[in-house]
Parts: structure tokens; C-alpha cells; sequence
């Protein structure tokens, strides 16, 4: 029974990770490569926002700002400082986790529209100084990152490696480790979630005088999910720099913030799959509507409005709900 | 005997209407305790000020002799105190028994590091809550409901099932809020069985409750509040033969 359960846990990071694994079979495209490499990073912060919407039911219209304070972090403290990626990514993901811890305590204290507003200020007030701290940021313009390394190797783009005796591109290999992130964000994730504190999670966003009764401290687990998502957001947006080699403070900013949460809406709040293939709808719709691109804004938008109008559920639970249906409505046919 | 609840000139005014009113009263361990009276009369607002919900104007309440009124409902939890409401607060987003292990919470360590790496010493926790959760489903009486959404379950067994989530806290006193409301006679006579139940452990049990019959079948003291104050205190045969009790609720 018990062993049948955690199966049954671990099935969607399985599949995921089939996903992942199998998809250079059937792209080779660089550019191709390149999408999907951003396509997981961005989904590793979805699923880490998701963890603060969809299961504890709380908001967030600012972390994009969170993502952006990890990426300027590392991209200062590598270009300007000479550090090597993988410290700054941990001081980075540190520091977000002090700032999300200070600024979460008083704002997780309010309700609905109230959290919203104050989160949206904080994601504004990150993307302010970004654009304003010309010295060390470059200011609107943008800072060139220098490409990860891990004790002297380097993952560039542009690289050549070699992997179990196969030739790999640079695009495959950053590929391949954007995806390995990916699988750890989402099994630390499915790990928090099946336990005594994703319980506690579950439960403020369920009913939070049930949770205060039986002895869950709300307003502590609050900015404990709020701290956990902020630290996903910055150490993607970290990974995020060194991949692209350049940010600019648009990773901080109000639009990709709706972004991410739309992915979330989007993609199922409370499934961690879902919000994944919420991510890859959202990326990949751009690329197919390329003639339409001042449009975005709006698109994004709507597909919000009519996700909460229609499923409020988002795509992927909504589809299981119908399999269910369908499997049950069958099942009773044949009886 | 010493009290292990203990309410003294306990007030609570909203804007200028006073809910309650200089209530005082004690609660000795092992008893089950009632507080009845009139609808509007302040029953659920005394609960709502012993387990924290509201901060009293005047007034104090102590369990086993600590001063309680300004803790917040998640200290008292800590503190032996437990409680289910008249409103069903039922976590509708999880699993039967998912809520029910949620009352675990207090007991279960919840460390970080072994949360996400989901170390050995997690599973094992979290198996032992599972399995001490599901007897105590079993206990109030919805054990087949264990992997049912909370939102599929029917009325009644969720009124159990806030009581097994109660209970999982390992609580000295539990305050049940109209556990009867709505449950018809049969459901009302296995509730009676199961408060019983509940006081032969050792846990003793407040109740806020309209169902005579249940009430004064199983309360060991009673309370009786009218417009906020109290209007008599005492065992169930002093209540019955109170005159003021009579004229005001039992409508005699």
C-alpha cells in the first residue's frame, strides 16, 4: 500500500523526466535547444511560485523581482568580482532568502487584493533599482554575464564536450543540465509538498483557523513558502544570466512577473506538472505568434481571464477531471 | 481538585454590544462541560475567547493556571487545547485523512533539510502519524472514508472527522461547537457515545450545544448564558430545576 503510493508520488517527476531525456531525440536545432533550455529554467521558478499559490494559496505579482535580484547578484559578483557562478548562486539564493524573509513577514499578513498590491510594489521596487544602479547593474541597458563554471569548467554555448564518449554540442549540454535542474526542483518540490510542513502549507490555504487550532504557526509557514519560492525565482534567474550570456532588468520586471504567474494559473495551481506545461505553452505561444508580438500583453491577458473563467483548475487538472469522468462513465457502460 | 480551565469576569464587547459579559466559571479535568443557552446568548463567543479567536475586552482566561487570553490559537494548541467549530473548518483542498494528520502537526518534527530530501526519518514519522491518524478515524467513526477528498465527504462524517482532527492533536480538553448541529437522532446518539468515549480517556471535553437530551445525558457541570451573562451553573439536576433556567430557555 505504501510502496503503491509513493510510486503513485513520484509519477508525474518520472514522466518529466521521460520528457526531458527523450526530447533531444527529436530536436537538434540549436536555436530549438536554446528554447528549451529556457523553457525549464523559467518552469523551475514556476514550480517553485507555485508552491506559495498553489498550495498555500498566497500571491505573488513581483517574482519576477526575485529572479532578477538572483541573476544581477550573479552576474555582478562573476563579471565584477571574479567569483566563480556556483558561490554566488548559493550567497545569491542567501540573500533573496533574508530579503523575501524580511519583506514576506509583514506583507503575507495581509488578505487577497492587499497582498497582491504589496507584492506587486516590491517586484516595481526591485525592478527600480535595477534600472537605477547604472554603476553596477548597467542600468536599462543590461550587463553582459560570463558563462557558468563549476570548479574551473565552464558550460558555455559554444562549447564542445564530451559526455559517456558522445560529441555534445554546448546547447545540448546547457539542455541537459537546464533539465537536471529542473527534475531537482520539481522532487525537492513533491518532497515538500507529501510532508508534515506542505500539510501545514495545504492547510492555510484550506482553512487557516483549522491549521491555527491544531497548532500550525499560519504566519510563520507564510513567509517559510514565500522564502522557498523567492530562493527557486533566484536560483533560476541565476542560471538564467549564465545562459544567456546578457540580462537586462526586463527579468525583474512587472510583465514577466504576470508571466510567471499566468504560467501558474494557466498550467493547474497545486500541480506541479501543470504549471510546468503552463511555462511551455507560455514560451512556446510567442514563438508562434511572432507577427503579433506588441499584442503579448493582451494575450496573456486573456488567457488568464478565461483560465480562471473557465478552468479555474487550470489545463492539466481540469484534463484529468475529464479522463476521470470519461474512464468512470465507461467503466459504468460496461457493468 | 484543581481547575484546568479557569474563566474569570471574562468580557467581550462589539462596538456597544456586549457578547459576553462578566463570565466566570471552572472547569476541572476529566469533565465534560456544557455552556448552553438561548441563540445569540454568547456560547460560540466564549469559545471563540478561551481558544484565542478573539482577544476578550476585560477579563482572563487561565488553563492549568497560566494566564491565556492574549496567546494566539496555534500557543493554546501547544498549551493542550483543541477545538472544532459550529462553521465546519475542514481543509476542503486535502485528503480525509490528510486533515486528520495535519492535527498531528504539534507531534511531528518538521525539519527542512529532511522535508525535502525526504530522509528516512520523515517517512517513518509521517507512516506513524498515518497509522495513529487512521485509528483515530476509525475512533469517531469515519474510518472508510481514509483517502476521500475532504470536499466528496457528507455532512456528518465531517463533523466526525473535525473531532478525529481534534483528537490527533493529543489534546487535555477539547471544546466541541455544536457538534450535533444538524445530525439527525442516530447520528446524535453515536456523537453522545463518542464524547463519552472521548472522557474516558481522560480528555476533558467543553461543549457548546443546543440538543437537551445529549446535553444533559453526558455534561458533568453545565452553564447557562442569557444575553451574555450568566444565568445558572451547576450539575445537570440543578440546572433542570432552576427556576430562572426554566422561565428563560427550557420555556417551562
Amino acid at each position: 500500500m505504501i510502496a503503491r503510493l509513493s510510486q503513485f508520488r513520484l509519477k508525474g517527476l518520472v514522466f518529466l523526466a521521460i520528457v526531458v531525456f527523450a526530447l533531444p531525440l527529436f530536436i537538434s536545432n540549436p536555436f530549438h535547444y536554446g528554447l528549451a533550455t529556457q523553457i525549464a529554467l523559467i518552469a523551475g521558478a514556476v514550480v517553485g511560485l507555485n508552491l506559495l499559490v498553489g498550495f498555500a494559496g498566497q500571491i505573488s505579482l513581483g517574482h519576477a523581482g526575485f529572479f532578477g535580484l538572483g541573476a544581477y547578484f550573479s552576474a555582478i559578483m562573476t563579471s565584477n568580482y571574479g567569483w566563480s557562478a556556483i558561490p554566488a548562486l548559493f550567497v545569491g539564493a542567501v540573500g533573496v532568502a533574508i530579503i523575501a524573509w524580511v519583506v514576506g513577514r509583514p506583507i503575507l499578513r495581509l488578505k487577497g487584493h492587499y497582498l497582491s498590491m504589496a507584492t506587486l510594489a516590491v517586484g516595481f521596487i526591485i525592478a527600480i533599482i535595477l534600472n537605477n544602479e547604472r554603476e553596477l547593474t548597467g542600468g536599462p541597458d543590461g550587463m553582459p554575464v560570463p558563462s557558468f563554471d563549476v570548479f574551473g569548467w565552464e558550460l558555455s554555448v559554444f562549447g564542445q564536450y564530451s559526455l559517456f564518449g558522445m560529441e555534445i554540442s554546448g546547447d545540448l549540454a546547457w539542455y541537459l543540465f537546464a533539465g537536471m535542474v529542473l527534475l531537482v526542483a520539481v522532487w525537492l518540490a513533491q518532497n515538500l509538498i507529501d510532508s508534515p510542513i506542505g500539510r501545514a502549507l495545504r492547510s492555510v490555504h484550506g482553512s487557516e483557523v483549522a491549521a491555527s487550532v491544531v497548532g500550525v504557526n499560519t504566519a510563520k509557514y507564510k513567509s517559510l513558502v514565500f522564502v522557498i519560492s523567492a530562493v527557486y525565482a533566484s536560483v533560476m534567474g541565476a542560471l538564467y544570466g549564465h545562459f544567456h550570456g546578457f540580462i537586462t532588468p526586463s527579468v525583474a520586471s512587472f510583465d514577466f512577473s504576470i508571466l510567471l504567474i499566468t504560467m501558474v494559473v494557466l498550467g493547474g495551481m497545486g500541480s506541479t506538472i501543470g504549471v510546468i506545461i503552463g511555462a511551455v505553452v507560455l514560451e512556446l505561444l510567442p514563438q508562434l505568434l511572432a507577427d503579433f508580438q506588441e499584442m503579448e500583453m493582451v494575450l496573456f491577458g486573456l488567457i488568464l481571464m478565461l483560465t480562471m473563467i473557465f478552468m479555474p483548475k487550470g489545463l492539466l487538472p481540469t484534463a484529468a477531471n475529464l479522463l476521470a469522468k470519461r474512464r468512470s462513465k465507461s467503466a459504468g457502460g460496461d457493468a | 481538585m484543581s481547575a484546568l480551565v479557569e474563566v474569570n469576569n471574562l468580557s467581550k464587547a462589539f462596538g456597544g454590544v456586549h457578547a459576553v459579559e462578566d463570565v466566570s466559571f471552572s472547569v476541572e479535568a476529566g469533565q465534560v462541560y456544557s455552556v448552553i443557552g438561548p441563540n445569540g446568548a454568547g456560547k460560540t463567543t466564549l469559545f471563540n475567547l478561551i481558544t484565542g479567536l478573539y482577544t476578550p475586552t476585560s477579563g482572563e482566561v487561565k488553563l492549568n493556571g497560566e494566564s491565556i487570553a492574549k496567546l494566539q490559537p496555534n500557543q493554546l494548541a501547544e498549551r493542550g487545547m483543541c477545538r472544532t467549530f459550529q462553521q465546519m473548518q475542514i481543509c476542503m483542498n486535502m485528503t480525509a485523512i490528510e486533515n486528520v494528520m495535519l492535527g498531528r502537526h504539534l507531534t511531528l518534527k518538521s525539519n527542512l533539510l529532511t522535508t525535502l530530501f525526504r530522509l528516512p526519518a520523515l517517512t517513518r514519522d509521517e507512516k506513524a502519524a498515518r497509522e495513529k491518524s487512521a485509528e483515530l478515524m476509525e475512533f469517531v467513526g469515519c474510518g472508510e472514508y481514509l483517502d476521500t477528498e475532504a470536499s466528496a465527504m457528507s455532512y456528518g462524517a465531517l463533523k466526525r472527522l473535525e473531532i478525529a482532527r481534534a483528537l490527533a492533536a493529543e489534546p487535555k480538553v477539547v471544546l466541541l461547537d455544536e457538534p450535533a448541529a444538524g445530525l439527525n437522532a442516530v447520528e446524535t446518539a453515536a456523537l453522545e457515545e463518542l464524547i463519552r468515549k472521548i472522557a474516558e480517556q481522560g480528555i476533558t471535553v467543553m461543549l457548546v450545544e443546543h440538543d437537551m437530551k445529549l446535553v444533559m445525558g453526558i455534561s458533568d457541570r453545565l452553564l447557562v448564558l442569557n444575553y451574555g451573562r450568566v444565568l445558572a451553573e451547576g450539575t445537570p439536576e440543578q440546572i433542570r430545576t432552576n427556576p430562572d433556567v426554566i422561565a428563560a430557555y427550557l420555556g417551562g
